[in-house]
């Protein structure tokens, strides 16, 4: 990771920023899905640099949070400011422009297309090149070209995966598409990146390996990483602050040491202990 | 790079694509200069000379028509009611102009019309549609080509159900060679660019895509009226290729025959569409007695390819006989025996 040089990223606030103006600000979020509701009063900040994590049992509605935030779903209540900017009424592409990547918890890469190409989607807007080089081909387009490769081998080096460049991305094993979901979205070079379950599927070294860049990926591009995980050791592992989810609610926040303490996560987790 | 020889994982490499094209692009130069050469020495049949038209128009529809189908991945049955708009639109410029403009001047200008008409209809039809997929998507194309097929025969303008004429018969083989070079080569690109990425992701992924920052429904829509541009240009070459444009020309059954050659040369493959709309251009001609069949023999062709590409195992012989898989068979081949060689 050595020649890897970090993006111009939209947090350079080099120095752990907790009392810095937060990349993501969640303010009662929620929302229904006819009788049911998914989410509740849910209330969440971000720093620029920290890594946060999200759990809670099945069904919690931790999945539905990550498509409220990158407005998938357009919350019933509540607002989401990212940057600083209200992101109601947006359509998805724009929020990644505004700087929110994400990752799915059910694989969703460009499985026809090769690796390379699926990390030259993510960096899609920041190659420049209009359709009338795109249709021409001229210097000008070449150029662009070459440094969308170039970058894009630099950020699949993060993983070690410059040699699968040309390898059809649904062909890859299991880990290795999880991987690359995540060079995808550290492409589009957000503020803040959402994984789903990024580790799921992975045996215990891949895991440990995947935490490992994890730290290393929010130090290097000096980014927020808000993720979701069942595996608790790569949770209270890496994560700063954590927010527990059940039924649509948030039981508990804190440090990685007051969730596993808290007796009301215990329960969630555990059911109740005395019957 | 010699991908396949460490590969242990089953991991497929993906072809080098521009490549690929420019042997393409090669080959299809090199046949027509071979054609050109036989017609011109008076060895083609004045049946084949006819045919070699029709063939460059077939290929610039189907290499159009794969954009949608192979590379956005949307099912349209409209593709012949874009041509028939061109078509009209490249005519009646002519048919204006054939006083005033030469004939240099004229068609190229006729062709631009047509092409810039049919993706202004594009754009009118893409609001409305770009919102279905699938089926749904389907139908409405299909009716789309239907409605404007019944309009163009009930005006005044466009010669009604008699047919429009007067149209200069501009087209020869070495104009519509030299506009399906520039077709392939615009698509080509357009395919192995960032727009052309773009659009291939939306097919894989349209959710991911938009979670990427593409806009999807921009990029549904430049597909779409890309498509209707090239569907245009296409259909002008046909009308100065006729003494008579009809409109009845233009129906589903025409839509499908450009379907069944985008499926048959494969989704996704620009030279499968072009070798698969040269022989189903010329199939029915050579098999003369077969012509009535033609639909039958579309609709069966279209089933099989359709199962076929489902099927795994069929994959895995295609993948087998890939020119990849043979140039790599063929170095385990040779390794083998410089290693025979050596002991
Ligand atoms: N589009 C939708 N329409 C209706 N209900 C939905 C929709 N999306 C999610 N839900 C419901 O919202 C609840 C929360 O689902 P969600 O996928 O967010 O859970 P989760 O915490 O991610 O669970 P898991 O750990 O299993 O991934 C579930 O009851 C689910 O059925
Ligand atoms: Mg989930």
């Amino acid at each position: 990771m050595s020649k890897l040089v970090p993006l111009p990223s939209k947090a350079l606030v080099p120095e752990r920023d907790a009392d810095k103006f937060p990349i993501l600000d969640v303010r009662h979020l929620g929302i229904d899905f006819g009788g049911l509701t998914a989410v509740d009063d849910f209330n969440f900040t971000m720093g620029r640099t920290e890594i946060g994590g999200l759990i809670g049992p099945n069904g919690a509605g931790k999945t539905t949070v990550f498509n409220l935030l990158t407005n998938v779903y357009r919350p019933t209540r509540g607002s989401i400011l990212l940057d600083g900017v209200d992101t109601l009424g947006m359509s998805t592409h724009q929020v990644n422009k505004l700087g929110i990547a994400r990752t799915f918890q059910n694989i969703r890469l460009f499985t026809n297309m090769s690796v390379l190409d699926n990390v030259k989607v993510g960096l899609h807007n920041s190659t420049k090149s209009n359709l009338f080089a795109s249709v021409t081909h001229g210097p000008a387009f070449h150029k662009a070209e070459r440094k969308a490769k170039e970058r894009a081998l630099e950020l699949l080096s993060v993983f070690h995966m410059e040699d699968l460049a040309d390898a059809q991305a649904g062909s890859l094993p299991y880990g290795a598409q999880r991987r690359l979901e995540i060079v995808r979205a550290l492409a589009t070079e957000p503020g803040i990146m959402l994984l789903d379950e990024p580790a799921a599927g992975m045996n215990p070294s891949e895991t440990a390996e995947l935490m490992e860049n994890i730290r290393k990926i929010r130090d290097t591009f000096q980014i927020a990483i808000m993720l979701i995980e069942h595996d608790m050791s790569l949770v209270m592992g890496i994560c700063e602050g954590i927010a527990v989810l059940n039924y649509g609610k948030i039981i508990a926040k804190g440090t990685p040491d007051e969730i596993k303490s808290n007796p009301a996560v215990i329960e969630a987790y555990l059911g109740k202990k005395e019957e | 790079m010699q991908n396949n020889q460490h590969n242990p994982f089953g991991i497929k490499m993906s072809k080098k694509p521009l490549t690929k094209n420019i042997v393409t692009l090669t080959a299809l130069v090199i046949a027509f200069a071979v054609m050109l050469v036989l017609s011109e020495a008076g060895i083609l049949s004045r049946h084949m000379r006819s045919m070699l038209v029709p063939v460059c128009i077939n290929i610039i529809l189907a290499v159009s028509l794969n954009l949608l189908v192979g590379f956005l991945g949307e099912l349209t049955l409209g593709h012949a009611g874009f041509m028939s708009v061109g078509a009209y639109a490249g005519c009646l410029f002519s048919i204006a102009m054939k006083e005033i403009l030469p004939m240099a001047i004229r068609f190229p200008l006729a062709m631009l019309v047509g092409g810039l008409v049919a993706a202004v209809f594009g754009v009118i039809i893409g609001i409305p549609v770009l919102r279905l997929h699938g089926d749904y998507l389907a139908i409405v194309t299909l009716a789309f080509g239907e409605i404007i097929r019944s309009v163009i025969i009930n005006l005044e303008f466009t010669g009604g159900a008699a047919g429009l004429k007067g149209t200069p018969q501009d087209s020869t083989f070495v104009i519509a060679f030299i506009v399906v070079m520039i077709t392939l080569i615009l698509i080509i690109n357009l395919v192995n660019s960032r727009h052309g990425r773009a659009i291939m992701a939306i097919r894989d992924n349209r959710i991911a895509a938009e979670a990427s920052g593409i806009n999807v429904t921009y990029f549904r829509m430049l597909a779409f009226v890309m498509a209707a541009f090239f569907a245009g240009v296409a259909g002008v070459l046909y009308g100065h290729n006729l003494s008579i444009l009809t409109a009845g020309t233009f129906d589903y059954n025409k839509s499908i025959e450009l379907l069944v050659i985008v499926v048959l040369g494969g989704m996704g493959s620009i030279r499968g569409s072009i070798v698969s709309a040269i022989i189903i251009t010329l199939l029915p001609e050579v098999l003369r007695d077969l012509a009535d069949y033609r639909m039958l023999i579309y609709a069966l062709v279209l089933i099989i390819m359709m199962l076929l590409n489902a099927s795994p195992r069929f994959a895995a012989v295609k993948a087998q006989f890939s020119p990849a898989a043979l140039k790599a068979a063929a170095a385990a081949k040779k390794a083998a025996k410089e290693g025979n060689a050596n002991e």
